[in-house]
This record gives structure tokens, sequence and C-alpha cells, in this order.
């Protein structure tokens, strides 16, 4: 008995030393059979009993993702239930925003939401928003932007709703679901993820909660604290609409063609590049011609990315791709490969095209193509504000992938419709001019004179290289100059850089 | 053959966006359609675009003609006047079914010419769209020296013959060999009729490998898809190309040394072979598969 009374005495001394209590038996055996306890998992709850236990207050700043794209359902749910519940004064942080969004506006109007960050905004929303709608300005963010606001506090987020196709009652959760009872898909929750990690509260909401484990995880149990089942989270065959279509268009496909030309001739076409495409029909349309030459030349890549889709699955497939790399499925088919391919690799924003994250994959990006609403003389590309003044797009990851990549290549026509393209000057500026290399019309390729090695390869290569003057010239030959828009003096949007800087505002239209 | 027309691309002439840009996508001839495109009420708005688009829009090397209204509407003469005033390089003659015809729109080229004092400047084509016509056709390509073309329009010409078009084109075969056959003795060229079905491009390259075979030099389309297909229909092989060049190559040789009798291999080479051989090389430089440098 000596013994034990004196290792007590030294257990007590330990601990003091540790700061720590000592062990006083009383530990409770759990006998629940798996099942009932997952029943009763404290984090499954209503969505009312989610917002409240989150404690959420006026003030507060919530989040979205936007994986679901336009046929989201989450962003609209939750904002009702906290106007039913009284809240007001509440700030949206989305990672994007789109048509679905338009009951926002009686939000707005009622007090609810007072103010907003996204990436982009489309439809009634945007047009309001335009004219002036809200009493404080939305502030955009590209995606790398975005990733790196969170991480850094600059955007703290008090409590993420997150939609997610699947998840257990431990809030373990996913872009997609294994059961059969699955009823959604959007394949990667890349912009979701930065939320989960860094806001005080997430709350998943799903249409398929699943049995314990939920594996492969996307969005781990560590981050979550409370899981609200809902009839529907998302209509997945809506990911598909917005900006991503396949197109038929002649000016699209000849666009595409070029600027696989510049592609194959740019230097950067060897085994092991890498590769993004944005989602313009013509900037999709590349792949399908890029393959041609992939085969041809027997050129193979090392990895694709960013969003993903189902060209890219396709190549991917034929083993012309060797990794995928998603921040966001752009189809069905590129989220069931998601689910299905360990090749087929989910990244969050941060891990895409965070300015912060040394290993971000844009960095180890060779190529990318991106689309424009407008460019002006000077390569400064405008995605976001329309030639008529009205917010009509999303920053995306375009000037993330501009700055990183080796080579970024602008796919746009010189006119839609009766509206110029290049420009004098763009309407907003959203991805600066130094880190744009070239600019593919359909009446010739404009290269940056920083570029000079790149002109010469092109020239070379048979392409009809033009500056970017001379489109404007032949533009306002054919159109006439448009007449100066009539902005007001309110600002109803601010552009962030992606170092946090204030890069450009944006006027409301009369 | 004064130059390729592998493809003649028509395009509305009440749609102005069309119009600015069709060059863009490389056909070899455009054809602006003031006739059944344009509804009745839009002739004449179709008819100033026409004309503005001609006088305005840099169309390059890119062959450009007009199909007018015929002369006994009241649009006909006008079209005539505006688009020879906007100096177009073809009038194309709608539903032609006479030599006579052709003879009226060569009067009528001719007086908005001799106002402008440039005689001559202006080509016709026929579209033969029904049995006349095609009965006709030699002395239709033969009526006047401005013709440079003849093309078959096959949707009237069926609904003429109480038929209807098949994917294998049998009721076409005694039209489009007339029409081949007529060209060839006249000495200009001809042009196959449209392909509407957008979705089905291979039953397309099927009717381009059909036209070709035939002896059409080109064909009509209605959309920038098309061009590369017939293009590619129409690029010689490299087989082919080689032989051309080892043809052609043979015939300067013999000119070197001031010899009438060509060889190639140690066997004689006829005239037709030798402008087979050239035409096949003009396609091939059009293609861009030959540079001229090659040739020397």
């Amino acid at each position: 008995m000596k013994g034990y009374e004196e290792r007590q005495k030294l257990i007590g001394r330990i601990a003091d030393s540790f700061h720590k209590g000592v062990y006083h038996g009383g530990e409770r055996k759990i006998t629940v059979p798996r099942k009932e306890s997952q029943a009763t998992s404290e984090k499954v709850v209503s969505l009312e009993e989610a917002i409240r236990r989150c404690g959420l207050r006026d003030g507060m700043t919530i989040s979205f993702h936007h994986h679901f794209r336009s046929g989201d359902k989450v962003l609209n749910l939750v904002m009702d239930k906290i106007a039913e519940m009284g809240f007001k004064d509440i700030r949206i942080a989305a990672s994007s925003l789109n048509d679905v969004h338009t009951p926002l506006i009686n939000h707005i109007r009622n007090g609810v939401v007072t103010h907003i960050s996204t990436s982009g905004m489309r439809g009634e929303l945007a047009k309001a928003v335009s004219h002036g709608l809200m009493d404080n300005p939305v502030v955009f963010r590209s995606h790398g932007a975005r990733g790196s606001a969170v991480a850094n506090g600059d955007l703290h987020i008090d409590v993420a709703f997150l939609g997610a196709s699947s998840c257990d009652p431990m809030g373990n959760a996913c872009g997609y679901s294994r059961s059969p009872n699955a009823k959604s898909i959007c394949g990667s929750l890349g912009y979701a993820l930065p939320d989960a990690r860094y806001a005080d509260k997430t709350v998943i909401l799903t249409d398929d909660l699943v049995d314990y484990p939920n594996t492969p995880t996307s969005i781990s149990e560590h981050d979550v604290d409370y899981v609200v089942v809902v009839d529907s989270v998302g209509d997945s065959s809506k990911i598909a609409s917005g900006a991503i279509r396949d197109t038929k268009n002649p000016r699209d496909i000849l666009l595409a063609k070029t600027a696989c030309k510049v592609i194959v001739n740019s230097g950067y076409f060897r085994n092991g590049f890498s590769i993004q495409t944005g989602s313009g029909g013509a900037s999709l349309a590349v792949v399908k011609y890029l393959r041609q030459s992939m085969i041809e030349q027997n050129v193979k890549a090392s990895f694709a990315l960013g969003g993903i889709t189902s060209h890219m699955v396709k190549l991917h497939k034929e083993g012309l791709i060797d990794h995928l790399i998603d921040v966001q499925s752009f189809d069905r088919v590129a989220a069931e490969s998601l689910r299905d391919d360990p090749k087929h690799k989910e990244v969050s924003a941060n891990e895409y095209a965070s300015p912060d994250e040394p290993g971000a994959a844009t960095k180890f990006l060779d190529i990318v193509i991106l689309s424009a609403l407008e460019v002006d003389t000077n390569f400064n590309v405008n995605v976001l504000v329309g030639s008529d003044g009205i917010i009509r797009g999303a920053i995306g990851g375009h000037p993330d992938t501009a700055a990183d990549s080796a080579l970024s290549i602008v796919v746009c026509p010189l006119l839609r419709g009766r509206i110029p393209c290049i420009v004098d000057e763009v309407t907003t500026l959203i991805t600066p001019g130094p880190t744009v290399d070239v600019v593919v019309t359909e009446y010739g390729v404009a290269v940056n004179p920083r570029r000079p090695d790149l002109a010469e390869r092109l020239a070379a290569a048979g392409l009809r290289i033009v500056t970017l003057e001379s489109l404007l010239e032949r533009a306002l030959h054919v159109i006439g100059t448009p007449a100066p828009l009539p902005f007001g003096d309110k600002v109803v949007g601010v552009v962030m850089n992606r170092n946090g800087e204030v890069m450009d505002v944006i006027r409301n239209i009369l | 053959m004064d130059r390729l027309r592998r493809t003649m691309m028509f395009v509305p002439g009440n749609n102005p966006g069309m119009m600015q840009d069709a060059f863009i996508y490389g056909p070899d001839s455009i054809m602006l359609d003031l006739e059944d495109s344009v509804t009745l009420a839009e002739k004449d708005t179709a008819r100033l675009l026409v004309y503005n688009a001609l006088r305005t829009v840099d169309y390059g090397n890119i062959e450009m003609v007009v199909r007018i209204n015929p002369l006994s509407t009241p649009y006909g003469h006008k079209d005539v006047e505006a688009v020879v005033k906007a100096g177009v390089d073809v009038v194309r003659m709608p539903k032609t079914e006479t030599a006579d015809e052709v003879r009226e729109v060569e009067t009528a080229i001719e007086k908005v010419e001799t106002e402008l004092g440039c005689v001559g400047r202006t080509k016709i084509m026929a579209a033969v769209e029904s049995a006349l016509g095609v009965v006709n056709a030699y002395a239709i390509a033969t009526a006047s020296k401005r013709m440079m073309g003849i093309a078959l329009g096959a949707e009237d010409y069926c609904a003429n013959l109480k038929t209807q078009r098949t994917p294998e084109g049998t009721e076409l075969l005694l039209a489009r060999q007339t029409i081949v056959v007529a060209a060839r003795a006249a000495g200009i060229d001809c042009i196959d009729t449209v392909f509407s079905n957008l979705n089905d491009m291979d039953a397309f390259r099927r009717e381009v490998e059909t036209i070709k075979k035939l002896g059409f030099d080109g064909k009509s389309i209605i959309n920038p898809r098309q061009i590369e297909i017939v293009n590619e229909v129409f690029t010689p092989s490299q087989k082919d190309i080689d032989k051309a060049v080892a043809i052609v190559g043979a015939l300067h040789e013999a000119a070197r040394r001031g010899s009438g009798v060509i060889a190639l291999n140690g066997k004689m080479i006829d005239k037709p072979v030798v402008i087979r051989a050239q035409h096949t090389i003009d396609l091939a430089i059009a293609a861009g598969v030959l540079k001229k440098e090659d040739l020397s």
C-alpha cells in the first residue's frame, strides 16, 4: 500500500507541475449501438435551430458557395429563414451569385441584407445593384483573392452555410453522394473549403444524410458545427447553365481554332505542360481542337486545372492529361469523375489560386485560356461589367490565372452585335494588362509588346499578328464610336485585387 | 481557271452582323443574298445594306457575289444598279431558264457600267433551278462572255420535277451532270447546290465527295462550319501533289530543253494530264498544303 500512496503523491506533484487535474475514475461507457448514436447526433438540427445555436446576430457575416451555379437552392432557403427570424443588417460573403439569387433584392430592400461580397453577379440582382439598389458597395474579389481574404481575416466569416450533396451526422460532407438516395451532385466543394475551415461556425445543409463515415470526405467533421437536412440543396441539371455552353457558333469555333494554333506554336506546348480553360463558349471549344493537336504531335499534359469540364475529363480518360485539379466542377460528368477517379483531385480556393499560397496550383500553370467582355488597347481586361454599365459576369479566377500562368491567352470577338469588345479603355479593370500575353480575335492575334518572343514565334507559324489599336480602329469603322455610358456618382461596386488593394470602382448606371 | 471557287457562302442581305464579318471564315466567294432570304418588306433596306457592305467592308481577296431578284420583279433592276455601282464582282441570277434572261441582265449591267465608265467589269453567274433551265444549260452558259459560272438550285428544281431531295441525290443526277457538261463546254465554272442539314456533317461530306467526283468546282454553303469540310474534300492528297509537282517540273524541263515532248520517268505525258496537274497544284496552294516557293 505504501508504494501506491507514494505513487499517488508523485502523480499529484506531476499534475501540479503540468497545471492539470488528477484522475479520479468515474468515466462513462457508451453502450448505445452505432446506428442509434448517429440518429441522436447533436449536430443534426433544424435550420432555425442551427441559426440560433450558431449565435447569429444582426451585423454578422454569413457565407455561401456557388457550386450549384444556377441550380443553387441553399442561399435563398437560408436567407428566407433568416429574414423570417427577424435578423437585420446581415452581410453576405458569397463565392459567387447568379440569376437564381433574385430574391436577395427584397432582402436588401427590407434591410435584412446590407453588405455583399462576391466574385460575380448576374441577372435581375446584378441589374438592380448596378442601378444603385444598395447603400453599401458590393465588394468583388477573384476566387484566389477571396480565399486569401477569408484566410487572413480581411473577410471574416461568422457563420458559413454550405450546401453538400452528402453529409454524415458528424458533418463529413461531399459535393456528391455514394448512397442510393443521392439527390444532387456538384462535384468539387473547392470554394466552400476555406469557409468551412476559417468561419467561426459552419453549418452543412444536405439533401442526403448518409451513414457515418462519409468517406472520402471534402469537408471534415472537424470543421462542421451543425448539419441540416433539407429537401434539396440544388438542381444538378443547372450546373452546366450560366456561362458554360457547348458552342456551334462559327465565330466561337474560329476563335477556338485560332487560340489552339496560338497554344501549339507558343513554345509552351510540350510534354508535361499544364493548362486551364475558362468558361466562355470559345475557350471551352479550344479543348476540342487542342485534343487533336495533342494526339497528332504526341504531346501529353501533366494536369488540367480550374473549372473542370466534361471535355477535360475526356482527355484525361484518353490518357492525354495525367491529373485533373478541380476547384469547381462545371458539369455532371466532371462531378462524377471527381467522385470516382483518384487522379481527379479536389482543391480549395486557396490551394487553387491564393496569392499567399506558395503551392497554389495556378503557380504551376503553363497556359490559361480566358474570355473577356472587353479588352482595352493596354491589354487590360474586364469580365465583370457589360459595355452597357450593367454588372453581368464574374471575376472568377481570371486575374489569378492570368498573373500566375506562363502564358495567358484572352479569347474574345472584336464585336458582339454592335458592341465592340476591343475598346479604348475598359469599363471596369479586372485583370491588369501586364498579366495578359495574347488576345485572340476573329480578325487576328494581338501579342503584348512585353512578349516579343511570343510575337515572333506566332508570326512564324503563319498567324495574323495585329495590334489592338488596329482592331479598335476596325471596330469603330464598322459600328461608329459608342456614346459614353451615363454613369452616376454613387459607387455600387468595389473591385479588390489579389493583394487586397482597391483596384477599381463601379458607379451606378442611370 | 481564273480563281478557286470551292466554297460560295450564302449570307442574307438583311443581316448586317453576318455581312460585316463573313470573310473571317475564309470562303472563296461570298454571296450576299437579296432574293429568297429577304422578305418583300425588306427588299429596299437589304439592297441599301448590301450596297454599303460592298463599299465599306474590306473583304480582302474574296470574290463578292450578289444574288439579285429576277428582272421581272419590281426589285431586279434596282438591285443591278445598286450592286454594280458598289463594285460587285459577280451578279448572280436566280431561277434562270433561258439565254435571253442572261442577255437582259447583261444589258442592265452594261447600262450602269456605261454610266460609270467601267464597261465589262461585272461578271454574271446563273443559277438553274428548273427543268427548263437544265434543258437550256449550255445556251445559258454561253449566253454572254461575262458568264463566269453556272450553279444548281436544287430545292426549286425538285419541286418543279415533282420529286423530293434524298440523301443519295438520285433525283439531281441528270441536272448535276448536265450543268457540269454545259459549264465545261462553255469553259466556265460550275457550283453545286446548298446542303441545309447542319446537324449531319457526315452526310454533307459524302455529298461534297460526290459532287467533286462529278466534276463540280465547288459547293454553295450556308454556314461557315461547312467550309472546312469542303476544303478538306477538295484538297489533293500528298501523293497527288507529289505527282503533279513532278509533272509540272517535267513540263518546265521540256521547255528548258526546247522540246515539245514532255516525259516523266520515261513515259510521255499528254496535255490534259498537265492541265490536271496544274489544277491540283492550284488547289494544294489554296489549301495551304503546298507553298509556291516549293515549286521552283
